[in-house]
């Protein structure tokens, strides 16, 4: 069984292109184009990653981590930004996220964080 | 009468501040769509390499896709620059349409974050007047900023211009009505100092939940 990702972000071709790299290195990918969509998705299906945007329009990052996390305190969330500053990452960390990747991502990091994640879940 | 400079002050600063920082976040949001697909033209030519088929229309997509967001960044860059030059002179004939127009543009992603749409009211005429075009670009933002505070969630705002008597007037129009109390802390200091500076009248009205910036002709 591949690793599931939830990518969260409501730029529609950023998306698309990540959620098809994502597929390539052999993951299975759900996308949301809010925050409102994707808490629909997390309380009815199981993800071993959220991957998302830190400002969405109908929520803000902190706020839609915590929803989440309400959601499912054990979900790993990687927030993306267009600037990772220290407070931002040390805000995203105290409220729960896994990592706050600055835009455009490491993919290849973010791949094996992922698949260290899904290895885990597997474990337990 | 106080100069240009001294009216833009620290406010005038957090304005650009804030209006650079807007752009640049959405210039990285294009980077970000540019970089994935070009990291999927990289990943296409790995999968030749291990034997895999090329589909040429699917690589001639991702190729169009960048092409695209280039052309999105160069239209970001251009309001960026017209937003710039709005300061280099103290005075000079402004087209109140196309000032509207660029601040919806600069605005409309701040806007959008609160779930706010900003539409330009139907250009029934040309309307130019002779202006400080930075001042009046920061008290129109600091007039977006008020009613994007009093309104609700997935409701529009439009904002117009027209000519008047003796100068012209600009409109912001909102679904919902402002409260008096709200009404009353309008303007701010800051707001009225700048419209102190292009000599001209602001009006929160409770009644049609409408702001209006009431400009001369021509700015002394």
């Amino acid at each position: 069984m591949s690793a599931k990702v939830l990518l969260v972000d409501d730029e529609t071709e950023f998306l698309e292109a990540m959620a098809e790299r994502l597929v390539m290195r052999g993951m299975t990918v759900a996308t949301a184009e809010s925050v409102y969509e994707a808490l629909q998705m997390v309380a009815t299906e199981t993800f071993d990653a959220v991957v998302m945007d830190f400002m969405m329009p109908d929520m803000d990052g902190i706020k839609a981590l915590k929803a989440l996390k309400k959601i499912n305190p054990e979900l790993h969330v990687f927030m993306l930004t267009g600037y990772a500053t220290v407070e931002k990452k040390k805000e995203a960390l105290q409220f729960g996220a896994a990592a706050l990747f600055e835009k455009p991502a490491n993919l290849e990091l973010l791949t094996k964080i992922i698949k260290r994640v899904h290895s885990q879940n597997r474990n337990q | 009468m106080q100069s240009v400079e001294d009216t833009i002050g620290v406010a005038g600063l957090r304005f650009f501040g804030k209006m650079s920082a807007s752009i640049s976040h959405e210039i990285k949001n294009v980077l970000a769509i540019i970089n994935e697909n070009a990291g999927l033209l990289k990943d296409y030519t790995l999968m030749v390499e291990k034997g895999l088929e090329l589909n040429p229309h699917q690589v001639g997509a991702k190729a169009d896709k960048i092409t695209a967001q280039v052309a999105r960044a160069d239209a970001i860059i251009k309001k960026m620059n017209l937003f710039a030059h709005s300061i280099d002179q103290d005075r000079q004939k402004t087209d109140l349409n196309a000032t509207l127009k660029l601040m919806i543009a600069l605005a409309e992603r701040l806007a959008a974050i609160k779930s706010i749409k900003l539409e330009l009211s139907a250009v029934s005429e040309s309307v130019s007047i002779t202006t400080a075009p930075f001042i009046l670009e920061n008290l129109i933002w600091l007039c977006l900023e008020f009613a994007l505070d009093q309104m609700e969630e997935e409701s529009v705002l439009k904002l117009g211009c027209a000519k008047t008597e003796k100068g012209a007037l600009i409109r912001f129009e909102q679904p919902g009505q402002f409260s008096g109390e709200l009404a009353a802390g309008f303007p701010d200091d800051a707001a009225a100092s700048l419209a102190s500076a292009l000599q001209a009248d602001l009006l929160a009205d409770t009644e049609s939940g409408e702001l209006v910036i009431t400009l001369p002709d021509e700015m002394q």
